[in-house]
């Protein structure tokens, strides 16, 4: 019943995209920057009054840690005629992440002892640098973005995040870390 | 010239926002526009407006803040980098190809290529919207009107890779000529036609002002938006689906059919040519190679043909960094889309035409780092070379 697409058809590319958005929002952090490697397979069912559902084979690495590759398999469901509704995301990571709890602690404790709160712009600048003690940001902004754009995709958009305009640190009396950011987000196929 | 950073607190502020922003005389550039309550606006604003954007923004108690005080310093001190930049390079007699220039200094370095080497000639196939020569490298060995390739970079002015790769390949093939059996029978046989910024104007926006800008800089009558998709112009399927009539969007199609002049300069000079056998362009980003068509979604007549073509030049792409490249029609790879260059050149009898799309997938995107420029040109130009190889092969 469900029907096999070409992973080069851009049906399966969004709804990878949707996936690997999700997937930076549950598990990405600022030692963490999963991208998709490769669309091993998709395949897409239409479930009467319910909607579409793609089936899909990823290989992600983590932008940090070149070397290895992580399997996924991830189902999507763009529910039928909503406009105002996230599309159902399941995941399943074959094989472990790499920790990075020592690469979060020294993160964390890096902020907690600025002076003055952070602020930064343009991440990456115009000609692509991102300074290396930004990177966590960076990535950061890989997990706030991956949550809006889970959240905002449907069969007919593809997000990625284009640039963060602006990041500010909020002050807090806590010991959370806050930021608020301004990101640019490049969606593929209304351009 | 000051940009402010305004915060607004509720719907009210941001309407009189936009109120501020239909006000033409006023010259307001802004860079973040006036959308929701939460979101900052940053505005460029040119010193004459400056006092009266503040106060009209007091007596409404809408908070501002000082993002750059004068923006001509920035500006001043950032020429002033690339201009010893461009010292060094010059005193080092080398242009610097994994670097990303200005507009004037890639005119400069065509003017290199044309005068070092013989068969390389900088011609001017017209002028854009703000009056931009638009140059084109015409690599010819002799004959008269041999039979043609076309490559054209940056219709799109935000893809800088294609620009800076275009500069590569334009050293590489004037370099290789003579040494390299390929290159060297190539030229024997065909002419090559390359056109390094298809749209200058919104090059130098992307410089200036706007990194992320996407189209030309005309004015649309009408409207307070600028620009129309170079790419959505070319009279194909023109006004079909995937092109927009909103003058603000990003994929404006234009008024009518080759209504911008840096598309209407490139289609007169291939009409007059007439002798056009490959139709080539670059943009980025997503590691594609594409064919039409665009505005339909049904197979062109030769999609055997180009179909296995492509699939060969992806091979070669692949060769050298393992960089992969999907290949497809424009329609089931990436999208629906009207009036596009390849689709074109195609109806139009130049059977080969295909659109790349660079590094990389999403990680950069547009802001892709220099150090990236080389190799994407090394690979893509092993991609081009199968295509113009086989193109040769086809026209003896």
């Amino acid at each position: 019943r469900a029907m096999e697409l070409p992973p080069g058809h851009f049906s399966a590319a969004r709804a990878a995209a949707a996936a690997v958005g999700y997937l930076r929002y549950l598990r990405g952090g600022p030692g963490c920057g999963l991208r998709l490697r490769e669309l091993r397979r998709a395949r897409r069912q239409d479930i009467d009054d319910v909607g579409h559902k793609y089936y899909l084979d990823l290989e992600l690495e983590d932008v940090l840690d070149k070397d290895r590759t992580v399997s996924c398999t991830a189902e999507v469901l763009y529910h039928l005629g909503s406009k105002t509704s996230a599309p159902d995301v399941q995941l399943t990571v074959q094989g472990e992440l790499r920790s990075t709890e020592e690469a979060d602690k020294e993160f964390y404790n890096r902020m907690r002892s600025l002076e003055k709160e952070l602020v930064a712009e343009n991440i990456p600048d115009s000609h692509g640098n991102v300074p290396p003690e930004l990177e966590p940001i960076h990535l950061l902004a890989w997990v706030a973005s991956g949550y809006v754009i889970w959240q905002n995709s449907t069969e007919n958009t593809k997000f990625h995040l284009a640039q963060v305009k602006h990041v500010q640190q909020v002050k807090r009396n806590d010991e959370d870390l806050q930021f608020d950011f301004v990101l640019l987000l490049h969606e593929m196929v209304s351009q | 010239h000051q940009v402010l950073r305004i915060k607004t607190k509720n719907e009210e502020e941001v309407k009189q926002l936009q109120l501020l922003e239909s006000l033409e005389h006023l010259q307001l550039d802004f860079w973040i526009n006036p959308s929701a309550p939460a979101l900052p606006v940053d505005v460029r604003i040119p010193a004459a407006s400056v006092q009266s954007v503040k106060a009209f923004l007091e007596s409404q108690g809408i908070q501002y803040s000082i993002l750059i005080e004068d923006l001509q310093d920035v500006l001043d001190k950032e020429r002033q980098d690339m201009a010893e930049s461009a010292q060094r390079q010059r005193s080092t007699s080398s242009f610097d190809f994994g670097a990303y220039h200005t507009l004037d200094d890639i005119n400069a370095e065509l003017d290199q290529l044309a005068s070092e080497y013989s068969f390389v000639e900088k011609i001017q196939i017209g002028q854009s919207y703000e009056k931009r020569p638009l140059y084109v490298l015409k690599f010819s060995t002799g004959g008269s009107n041999r039979p043609a390739i076309w490559l054209d970079a940056g219709i799109h002015s935000r893809e800088w890779v294609t620009q800076a790769s275009a500069l590569w390949i334009a050293n590489k093939i004037a370099s290789d000529y003579g040494t390299d059996e390929s290159i060297t029978s190539l030229l024997d046989k065909m002419d090559l036609f390359l056109l390094p910024v298809a749209n200058p104007d919104g090059f130098v926006y992307t410089h200036t002002s706007n990194r992320m800008w996407r189209k030309t800089r005309s004015k649309i009558p009408g409207s307070i938006c600028v620009g129309v998709d170079p790419n959505r112009n070319w009279d194909a399927g023109f006004g079909g689906p995937g092109a927009s009539k909103n003058p603000c969007s990003e994929s404006y199609h234009g008024p009518s059919a080759n209504s911008e002049v840096e598309v209407k300069s490139v289609v007169d000079f291939i009409k007059n040519h007439g002798n056009f056998k490959a139709f080539l362009t670059l943009h980025s980003y997503s590691q594609l190679l594409m064919y039409p068509y665009g505005y339909k979604c049904t197979r062109p007549d030769d999609y055997a043909e180009l179909e296995s073509l492509g699939r060969a030049a992806a091979s070669s792409i692949r060769s050298l960094y393992g960089t992969t490249f999907q290949v497809g029609t424009i329609c089931n790879t990436i999208y629906q889309a009207s009036g596009g260059s390849i689709d074109w050149s195609y109806d139009n009898g130049i059977k080969y035409s295909f659109a790349f799309e660079l590094r990389d997938t999403g990680r950069y995107g547009f802001l892709l780092p220099a150090n990236q420029i080389v190799p994407a040109a090394q690979e893509t130009w092993l991609g081009l070379k199968k295509i113009m190889e086989h193109v040769r092969n086809k026209s003896s």
